[in-house]
């Protein structure tokens, strides 16, 4: 087997390819288990689920792979997927084809996601009131709308 | 569309000019000259912290314009003690007056409450966060005692917690002022706060000595350092007393400067620099009551 056959064959087994469900690729390292937090699989899951950590990749030095299968992501997981984990690509994947691949994006705003660590501020109160942000991309910073308490550190912690 | 009166980041210079201007057409009002603008509004007043001047001079800004006010007793008289959500109270007291002025010692109650309000909220304080009536009062004083072109200003005493002056810091970077920030270590500006200012195109130094900056500045800004904002009474007691603007100290002053304080003092300003030609402070606090005229009649649409 010659050297390149050889890295090949252990690509192959790290990343098997799935037949119906959703590859979530450019994972920051380090950030596969809160992913998987974010899009509700627990130890007690009955979907088959592979996870890759620390994987060498060319863009981000290494990277992070969550594979799930026989499930899609609903539009708000993608959000809160967004803020820990800015560079992952979606891959939808039917009949073993990748019918759709996307970048995530951070949106500008965001409401009910993430909950503000300051402890004074209104929306960790009794009140009726829903966390609201403002979000600068780069470097990702969170801005609360009610305190003004900017979040740029731990995001995943304050996952609603 | 309802003008709430919440943080200075919601003013843009032009709309800063203006509440400065109007201010000044209301001195006369200010000292006593009648006048029926807000006759027949209502203002309610709802403090959830102890406020004397702020409150007061609200007050007085309104019955001064013909207009009344109606406040909630104390707190533990009132629904609050009962349980209610400040969005409950908020909504109650919009069926009874036309303006509602806040103090609440949560950060952002004053944002929230203009989201279930249907009558104009004026903050007038939300904890640790804006106090937008004060920053104004702050800029008045400087453009009628000083000047807002070409100002340097050191900033003294609590920097972290200091409500006030986290509100007035941002609303100079946009007079792009020249401040120098003056406060013992633990309580320097947070570096948030400070990214914020310079992104704004402020001019910023740091010192934790007066002495450094006092003989070339134009205001001097003194604020108290408030022991109820500390998380912890030993930081406090780490802190306290840690200036006391003197007229030994005044000695070393350029001879067009101010001294301004919000108020109240504990020892930060010696009694007697009160009788020096630097002290605007009590003047300061008069100013409070043409700016929040201007702030009324501007949020009841009568300006």
């Amino acid at each position: 087997m010659t050297g390149s056959d050889e890295s090949a064959s252990k690509k192959e087994m790290r990343v098997r390819p799935i037949k119906h469900g959703t590859v979530i690729d450019h994972i920051t390292a380090g950030q596969a288990l809160n992913v998987l937090h974010i899009i509700g699989i627990s130890g007690t899951t009955t979907a088959v689920v592979s996870v890759a950590m620390n994987v060498p990749s060319g863009v981000l030095g290494l990277k992070d792979i969550v594979k799930v299968e026989d499930r899609e992501l609903e539009e708000e997981e993608v959000d809160r997927i967004s803020l820990i984990a800015p560079n992952a690509t979606i891959n939808i994947i039917r009949d073993f084809e990748v019918i759709e691949k996307y970048r995530v994006d951070l949106p500008e705003h965001l409401e009910g996601v993430v909950k503000c660590d300051n402890p004074n501020c209104i929306s960790n109160t009794i009140e009726p009131v829903i966390s609201k942000f403002t979000v600068n991309k780069k470097p990702v910073e969170l801005r609360c709308i009610y305190c003004d308490h900017v979040i740029s550190e731990g995001i995943a912690e304050h996952l609603i | 569309m309802l003008r709430h009166i919440i943080s200075m980041r919601d003013f843009s210079r032009d709309e800063i000019d203006n509440v400065l201007t109007k201010a000044k057409e209301f001195e006369p009002v200010a000292r006593g000259k009648s006048s029926n603008l807000l006759s027949g509004k209502i203002l309610a007043t709802l403090f959830y912290e102890p406020s004397t001047r702020t409150r007061l001079s609200f007050e007085t800004a309104m019955k001064r314009l013909g207009g009344e006010v109606i406040d909630m007793g104390s707190i533990e008289s009132s629904s609050v003690a009962k349980g209610e959500t400040l969005a409950d109270t908020i909504r109650v007291i919009g069926n009874y007056a036309d303006a509602i002025v806040l103090r609440h010692p949560r950060e952002g109650s004053a944002r929230m409450a203009a989201e279930y309000s249907n009558i104009p909220i004026i903050n007038a304080g939300d904890g640790a966060g804006h106090h937008p009536t004060q920053t104004l009062l702050d800029l008045y004083t400087i453009m009628r005692e000083s000047s807002l072109s070409g100002l340097k200003i050191a900033l003294v005493g609590d920097l972290k917690y200091g409500r006030t002056v986290h509100s007035l810091a941002y609303a100079l970077s946009l007079y792009h002022a020249s401040m120098t920030l003056i406060s013992p270590k633990q309580l320097q500006m947070p570096d948030v706060i400070k990214k914020d200012l310079k992104k704004q195109g402020a001019s910023i130094g740091e010192t934790t000595n007066i002495e450094d900056v006092i003989g070339d500045v134009d205001v001097l800004y003194v604020t108290r350092i408030q022991k109820e904002r500390f998380p912890d009474p030993a930081e406090y007691q780490k802190v306290a007393g840690s200036y006391r603007v003197t007229e030994e100290l005044l000695k070393k002053a350029c001879d067009n400067l101010i001294v301004m304080h919000p108020l109240p003092r504990v020892d930060e300003i010696d009694p007697a620099v009160d009788r020096t030609k630097y002290a605007r402070y009590f003047q300061q606090s008069f100013y409070g009551v043409p700016v929040r005229m201007a702030l009324l009649a501007m949020a009841l649409e009568a300006a």
